[in-house]
């Protein structure tokens, strides 16, 4: 902690995924303007599924995050205030910490900028690591109703990340640093860390944290990538809306609390939990919401450290039949077994994978459609095929998709082809992987 | 007794996913009559969103009505994580426009 304490601390939070979508900049001068002490932004998300995680990429597109990263810093180093990143490129692996350090001083030289101290942190966690701990008989429980995980499933995965609090960032502030890249990170604990390093409550921090996190989420109309610029006390916490159209009121603000989590009251990262069920929302004046009641309750016990894991499932392929005829879209299930068997014949060994999903019936909502007949004049029918080792997968995906034009309905009246393709060809898409996420004690 | 679509109630009515194993569907409201209306009315509940859904009613694992948001809300498991192979909704942002055409009864 700081030896001065603070009694106000501001923070600017310009977009709740940093380079998901660039962030908008009119709403960020405008914050910017304000003077905040503080400029944070989290870059991560697991909505983006486990591919980017396994395959270790960014699902992000670099100009988007280099354009970010540099509004930031440019303004933050104007004013010689810290910034703060976390979650680097979008699953906060080495590889992306790693990035985003080459960009933050690749911008250092570009704009000429005066010394400033650059940390950061990795997140990866070695398999051989949790291999070890297990065998020395440490549990490492499963998250949400999962089972905890055996040396199996650690040999499946093909690449882990812990997800930190708030903690490394606190310290990179105690070292003096400028500018921080975390890797993989709770979202709220980039804006909590720089509250408690300033002195103040935990309860105030962490709140602080979870509302500002996904930036203009908590305003009102909807509009993404705008900035909000949150302002900590002692005792509550007021949220302000940058963009000239928006504005932080009461029901955004607890409505953002439901966003994206299971329960609106409670939020997990390590360390604790943030409980929201006592918060008391008010309008401060047109723009802002003033929050206060929030308390965070420490962990009793041993602190528990998320972990995201993804594995490697197979070399993917992808490929699209379209159907027109009546008749045909009344029997698709029979056209999908017809195909599924002409695969099954071709490789009887069973060693691949083969999914459809038919646009048009149910392919958006699948067992959750309660639609049960299609009404649609036409189906999309989006075919994936996995197996161990390309060749394959794309055969897979090849037969499973053109036997849905040789589909073999008894009265079927085209007879020159079933299905309308708009390539005749199945296209190589990213490796699958699956998420094996789980949590384990420290 | 006439009855009104919950669509034409609710400001929002979203669903999104809540981690990897989870999709969550927030039903918000501008009013808090029409909030209270939805609520005494019993259309939302935990046993009406698993028939509408065609699930059984453990795969619920939060059902919260929330009231400084106006909000009602529940959260369901998925069967496999987020953006796995087969996957047809890697955000679960589109799973909620069934809960339109829930009838809500009028209070006479």
């Amino acid at each position: 902690m700081k030896k001065t304490k603070k009694s106000k601390i501001s923070i600017i939070s310009p977009n709740g995924h940093l380079g998901f979508a660039p962030t908008k900049e009119e709403s960020f001068f405008i914050g910017a303007e304000t003077k905040p002490d503080y400029y944070c932004c989290d870059s991560g998300s697991d909505d983006i599924g486990p591919v980017p995680l396994g395959a270790d990429k960014s699902a992000s597109h670099p100009d988007h995050q280099y354009h970010d990263l540099e509004l930031m810093l440019l303004k933050s180093r104007e004013q010689n205030v810290p910034m703060i990143i976390g979650s680097a490129g979008d699953t906060g692996t080495n590889s992306r910490v790693d990035m985003f350090v080459d960009f933050i001083r690749d911008m250092a030289k570009k704009h000429n900028l005066k010394p400033f101290k650059l940390a950061y942190f990795y997140s990866e966690v070695d398999k051989e690591y949790l291999r070890t701990k297990m065998l020395n008989g440490e549990k490492i429980e499963g998250l949400n109703s999962r089972s905890e995980l055996t040396l199996e499933e650690l040999d499946k995965t093909t690449r882990i990340v812990a997800v930190a609090g708030v903690h490394p960032f606190i310290k990179a502030l105690e070292m003096g640093a400028d500018v921080i890249i975390g890797g993989r990170s709770s979202d709220a604990c980039v804006f909590a860390a720089p509250v408690i390093y300033e002195g103040l409550p935990e309860n105030v921090a962490y709140y602080s944290g979870k509302v500002l996190e996904c930036a203009s989420f908590c305003c009102e109309p909807y509009g993404a990538k705008e900035s909000v610029i949150g302002v900590v006390t002692n005792e509550d916490v007021k949220v302000t809306a940058m963009a000239p159209f928006q504005r932080c009121t009461i029901s955004s603000v607890a409505g953002h609390a439901m966003y994206e989590r299971s329960n609106p009251y409670y939020e997990y990262v390590a360390g604790g939990c943030l409980d929201m069920s006592e918060c008391v929302y008010e309008q401060y004046d047109e723009r802002t919401c003033r929050i206060t009641g929030a308390k965070f309750l420490p962990i009793d016990g041993r602190m528990k450290v998320k972990l995201e894991g993804s594995g490697f499932v197979g070399k993917r392929f992808m490929g699209m039949a379209g159907v027109r005829d009546p008749y045909t879209i009344k029997n698709i299930d029979q056209v999908i077994d017809w195909a599924r068997s002409q695969v099954a014949e071709r490789f009887p060994d069973g060693n691949y994978k083969l999914s459809y999903r038919v646009f048009g019936k149910d392919g958006v909502m699948g067992d959750l459609e309660p639609i049960k007949e299609t009404k649609a004049h036409e189906l999309l029918i989006v075919v994936e095929g996995v197996a161990d080792d390309a060749k394959t997968a794309e055969e897979v995906t090849l037969i499973g998709t053109r036997q849905v034009f040789y589909a073999r309905l008894p009265e079927v009246k085209g007879t020159a082809g079933t299905a309308a393709f708009i390539l005749d060809e199945v296209i190589p898409i990213s490796d699958a992987y699956i998420g094996r996420w789980i949590i384990r004690s420290r | 007794m006439g009855k009104t679509k919950l669509v034409d109630l609710a400001k929002t009515i979203r669903s999104k996913n809540a981690g990897t194993d989870r999709i969550t569907f927030d039903i918000i409201f501008k009013e808090k009559e029409k909030y209270e209306l939805v609520k005494k009315s019993g259309v939302l509940t935990r046993e009406t969103v698993a028939n509408l859904f065609s699930i059984p009613e453990n795969r619920i694992v939060d059902f919260v009505e929330f009231d400084p948001a106006f909000a009602i809300k529940f959260t369901i498991t998925r069967l496999q994580p987020s953006g796995s192979f087969g996957e047809g909704d890697v955000f679960g942002c589109q799973q909620y426009p069934p809960l339109y055409d829930i009838e809500v009864p009028a209070i006479d």
